[in-house]
């Protein structure tokens, strides 16, 4: 029984990812899950709807779902049908998410007033949009770096309404219900209406009602264009730049000229005329015709949103976490009972949330025809994912739980962390002119994550050290030598890594720019990783330090990496800076300040450690 | 051996030295990195990597606080040869050791001489215009011409440092001599308007541009966008007395100046100091792509007509992102452009002799790092392996 235990347990897991595999379900009779497999481009990505959908939820909320007035759940793509074709109900769902008092309070709002005490709807932001614009400009005025928790809320939440004004007019002219039969109505009179309009022009004899219509429904149109960047209308048949996809308005003011109303933007505003009058045959046939139409000249695209739905339903980094964190938890408990049982049982719990990640990342690597790290979200991923190989490995050959613990608590926090880095938009975005080569992000930048891994290992298994020393009695001689061991194993795995990506960085830096070095802030990071690693090395050769010492130095390891991630773009100087983050500052520091009271933990005198003198 | 000899070597020789370099080291690259933020990545390579102590003025005087980079290079550099030729041993087992250390030695030798040789230059191009010259980054020249000559111009260059200090300058192959009456490292140029005072030290223009325009001083700027447009008043004095003085300034938008003297035709201006070349580029045409819909740079490029007098290179060239031109020892990458206007290109002009040096470097000491933990890696195995039956 104990020794197939831990297999029941790898059967259960798998059960369980198994089951968030499996497609999404149509809430209702409308294909809402067809409609969101349609693509559209977005900052200058091909993309489903549904990630539009969702990425627009997380900046907007942090969250991905909603909860309606009347208490529905509202699938991420139903919520954006509802933002497009009937506005006048998704102004009353509160998924604007206001955290600053001081933001509240220049709408006149109380947090008891919001969902969750911090979610509000349009209509109760709507009445002081005016003030708040008077705001977002007084705080546009002030540069970025030293603007105020309460201008940065201002710009945000300004920002935010403008990203829904986007979503609102991407597909149809809002607030107009029957915006189906106005374009068919626009279809048949267009010619005579612009040949009224010409004549009126020309002060000729014409037909004023036919004029003052045209005019009236072309700025609507033109409206339609200025106010969104969502291109969702697919490049004329028969234009060969496949990027060329426009915005509904811009294609619908064609009209005027062609003659004919572009399919596409009809087809549109049939999906609104079918979502708004709540007729779900005509919604479902129109989006089997358009998906045929687009499958003609996009089939491969097609299918590259259809896998990119799945894989944002099955949300595969969220399952990972749950399985480190549960990981984590089992693994420890192997240091207090059934050693062999729970240990067994966290390495395949690990193993299974490992193959997870690796499918996610593997999967974002197909969609983006990237290597795996492209920006700030995607190192994060990366990192966790290397740690916890590293972790396999060590626990492969040790099986004293060690590598579990470390793995489960290093994946979690690094999914953790890209999470919130997700917060800001789609994560799969293009690549910047001078970045885009695949070939040096290949090899620098992924080489130099793994360092990153390495070194955040190294780091971890110094705290074990610490805290099992220090709290327990578990730290016994052998476990105490071969925790240094593994630490000083990767600590050279750590430095070769560190050193040989740094190193291409310079081939990078001088292929492009005819400079190898130039002690821009993010190579001077990468270079204070490489000499924290050689002083450790140094300072152990040389008998400096001893076994604790060696482990204080590896948790000092973990802020000159957390330094050369992310503090270094706070900073806002040299050719690195482009992933600037905002809000990530007092979790930086805080992080350090944590290290540093683990590195000061770890000179606590011997005789006040509960394992005793074992960890000399 | 006697005793002092010894602690020589055993002072030069230690571990413990390297690992209070590499501490100062990392304290320094820290320390640096920070202070990017005040004054500029160029500044401050010069204040910190490259000198051998890090200054700070305190009132006037500057006191070393921290040991600059070649302080700590240098001692690095001692350090690793003594060693090195104190421990070597010619064993396999060490090879790996003495592989990443050799490696390590030529990359800091050859960051040393990119330090000396490396000069960085901006060369901007106008489409249909050649061009043989770039222009510096941060150090600008007083430049009197003499245009007398139509095929030929006469250039005197004075390096802003020299002018700047305000003493009478006589140049042998000009008929008067220089003055500057007023300097500033950083100005503004404004429209003099009539009745407004004029500039603080009551020094007026008499000639040129000056007469309609004068200069306001501005603080120096760190900023790494930005750059200092240094104005200067400049008062030529012939045999026969004063000529004139003019107002100057490095503000691209001041053209130079003309006047004739003794029959000859000469102009006067304040420009980003010059390096000329023996050859021309013109650019023929500046491409920039945006993703579609976005304002995110898909990519830039320059397409370039290189051509050296004689004819011996005539040819075009493509430069654009990770892919620049290398050509006579300078390396020109695509750096920039003016937004809005496609008919320019803003290059980047690197010469750096020794840019061979960390590649070698770097080959030898990554060779040595995987010989040395590939070792320790079997060794771990082998000693597993001998473990591991008397465990189970």
């Amino acid at each position: 029984m104990k020794k197939a235990a831990p297999y029941l347990v790898l059967v259960l897991v798998l059960a369980w990812v198994a089951s968030t595999l499996r497609a999404p379900r149509n809430p209702a009779a409308f294909d809402v899950q067809g409609f969101g497999r349609l693509p559209v481009l977005v900052n200058g990505r091909l993309k489903p709807l549904d990630t539009v959908a969702r990425s627009s939820l997380l900046q907007l909320q942090g969250r991905q779902t909603v909860t309606t007035p009347d208490g529905r759940r509202l699938q991420p793509v139903e919520w954006l049908l509802d933002v497009a074709f009937r506005p006048a109900k998704a102004d009353t769902y509160q998924h604007f998410e206001i955290v600053n008092p001081d933001v509240l309070a220049v709408f006149n709002l109380r947090t008891t007033e919001g969902q969750g005490e911090k979610r509000f709807s349009l209509r109760q932001l709507e009445p002081k949009i005016a003030e708040l614009q008077r705001q977002a400009k007084l705080a546009d005025q002030v540069e970025s770096a030293v603007r105020t928790p309460f201008q940065r809320g201002v710009l945000q939440i300004y920002g935010n309404l403008v990203h829904y004004q986007r979503l609102r007019h991407a597909f149809v002219s809002p607030g107009r219900p029957d915006f189906l039969g106005e374009l068919l109505q626009f279809q048949d009179q267009v010619k005579a209406g612009v040949a009224a309009v010409r004549a009126k022009q020309a002060g000729q004899p014409h037909d004023e009602s036919a004029a003052k219509a045209m005019t009236d429904i072309g700025e609507r149109f033109v409206v339609m264009a200025e106010s969104t960047t969502f291109l969702v209308v697919p490049p004329d048949a028969g234009n060969p730049d496949l990027t060329a996809w426009k915005s509904a308005g811009a294609a619908l003011l064609e009209t005027f000229r062609s003659g004919t109303v572009n399919p596409a933007a009809l087809a549109y505003a049939g999906f609104g005329h079918a979502w708004h009058g709540e007729k779900p045959e005509q919604f479902n046939k129109l989006v089997e015709l358009f998906r045929a139409d687009l499958a003609k000249r996009f089939d491969a695209k097609l299918r590259k949103c259809d896998l990119e739905t799945r894989f944002n339903a099955a949300q595969p980094f969220y399952t990972s976490s749950v399985l480190y964190a549960l990981a984590f938890f089992v693994a420890l408990f192997s240091w207090l009972v059934w050693p062999s049982l729970l240990g067994r049982s966290a390495f395949w719990i690990i193993a299974v949330a490992w193959a997870v990640a690796t499918a996610g990342i593997l999967c974002r690597m197909w969609l983006e025809g990237r290597p795996p790290v492209t920006n700030l979200y995607s190192s994060a991923l990366f990192v966790g994912w290397g740690a916890v190989g590293l972790c396999l490995v060590l626990e492969a050959i040790y099986r004293n739980a060690i590598g579990s613990v470390a793995a489960g608590a290093i994946g979690f926090s690094t999914l953790v962390i890209a999470h919130h880095l997700s917060l800001s938009g789609d994560t799969m975005e293009m690549m910047r002119a001078v970045l885009d080569s695949n070939f040096w992000l290949a090899t620098h930048v992924v080489v130099i994550t793994a360092g990153y891994s390495a070194t955040f290992l190294a780091g971890f298994l110094g705290i074990i050290y610490v805290l099992r020393g220090l709290l327990t009695r578990s730290l016994d001689r052998p476990t105490a030598d071969a925790l240094t061991r593994m630490t000083y194993g990767i600590t050279c795995f750590a430095i070769l890594f560190n050193f040989v990506g740094t190193i291409l960085g310079g081939i990078w830096a001088d292929q492009s720019w005819g400079r190898f070095w130039g002690w821009d802030p993010k190579e001077n990071g990468a270079l204070i990783i490489v000499l924290w690693n050689a002083i450790m090395l140094h300072a152990r050769w040389g008998g400096i330090v001893r076994q604790r010492g060696f482990m204080a130095l590896a948790i000092g390891g973990n802020i000159v990496t957390s330094w050369s991630w992310f503090g270094t773009n706070m900073l806002g100087v040299g050719l690195h800076s482009y992933g600037f983050t905002d809000a990530a500052f007092v979790a930086l520091s805080s992080f350090v300040v944590s290290q540093l009271a683990l590195i000061a933990l770890a000179n606590v005198p011997l005789k006040f450690w509960r394992s005793g003198p074992a960890g000399a | 051996m006697n005793d002092v000899t010894r602690q020589f070597r055993d002072f030069f020789t230690s571990l413990t030295l390297t690992v209070v370099l590499l501490v100062l080291g990392m304290v320094l690259v820290f320390a640096a990195t920070l202070d990017q933020v005040n004054l500029g990545i160029w500044a401050v390579q010069e204040k910190y990597f490259r000198s051998f102590f890090v200054l700070a003025k305190f009132g006037d005087i500057p006191v070393p606080v921290f040991p600059g980079g070649y302080f700590i290079g240098g001692l690095m550099l001692i350090n690793l040869i003594a060693s090195h030729a104190y421990r070597f041993k010619a064993t396999l087992r060490q090879l790996g050791i003495q592989l990443a250390h050799a490696g390590l030695i030529l990359l800091l030798i050859g960051e040393l001489f990119t330090g000396i040789l490396q000069d960085d230059f901006s060369m901007r191009l106008t489409q249909e215009e050649p061009r043989n010259y770039s222009e510096s980054f941060r150090e600008n020249e007083l430049a009197i011409v003499d245009t007398t000559d139509p095929k030929h111009d006469e250039v005197v260059a004075i390096p802003e440092s020299i002018a700047a200090r305000g003493e009478t300058i006589q140049h042998p192959k000009l008929p008067f001599r220089v003055i500057t009456r007023l300097y500033y490292p950083n100005s503004l140029i404004r429209n003099r308007e009539a009745g407004t005072p004029a500039s603080p030290a009551a020094i007026r223009a008499t000639k040129g541009i000056g007469l309609n325009v004068d200069l306001t001083p501005l603080p120096i700027t760190y900023k790494q966008d930005e750059r200092n447009l240094p104005g200067a008043f400049v008062e030529l004095v012939g045999s026969e007395g004063t000529i004139g003085t003019w107002v100057i300034s490095a503000d691209p938008r001041m053209p130079p100046q003309r006047f004739d003297y003794g029959g000859r035709n000469y102009n006067i201006s304040l420009r980003f100091t010059r390096a000329y070349k023996d050859y021309t580029l013109t650019l023929l045409k500046f491409s920039h792509d945006k993703y579609s819909g976005t304002e995110i740079p898909k990519n830039f490029s320059s397409r370039i007509r290189l051509q050296t007098p004689g004819g011996a290179d005539d040819r075009e060239v493509l430069i654009y992102m990770n892919n620049p031109l290398r050509y006579a020892g300078y390396t020109f990458y695509q750096a920039s452009f003016e937004p809005g206007n496609d008919k320019v290109t803003i290059l980047q002009v690197v010469r750096n002799p020794s840019w061979l040096m960390p590649y070698i470097a770097c080959s030898v000491m990554t060779l040595g790092l995987l010989w040395q933990f590939t070792i320790h890696l079997l060794g771990f195995i082998a000693k597993r392996r001998r473990t591991a039956p008397a465990a189970a």
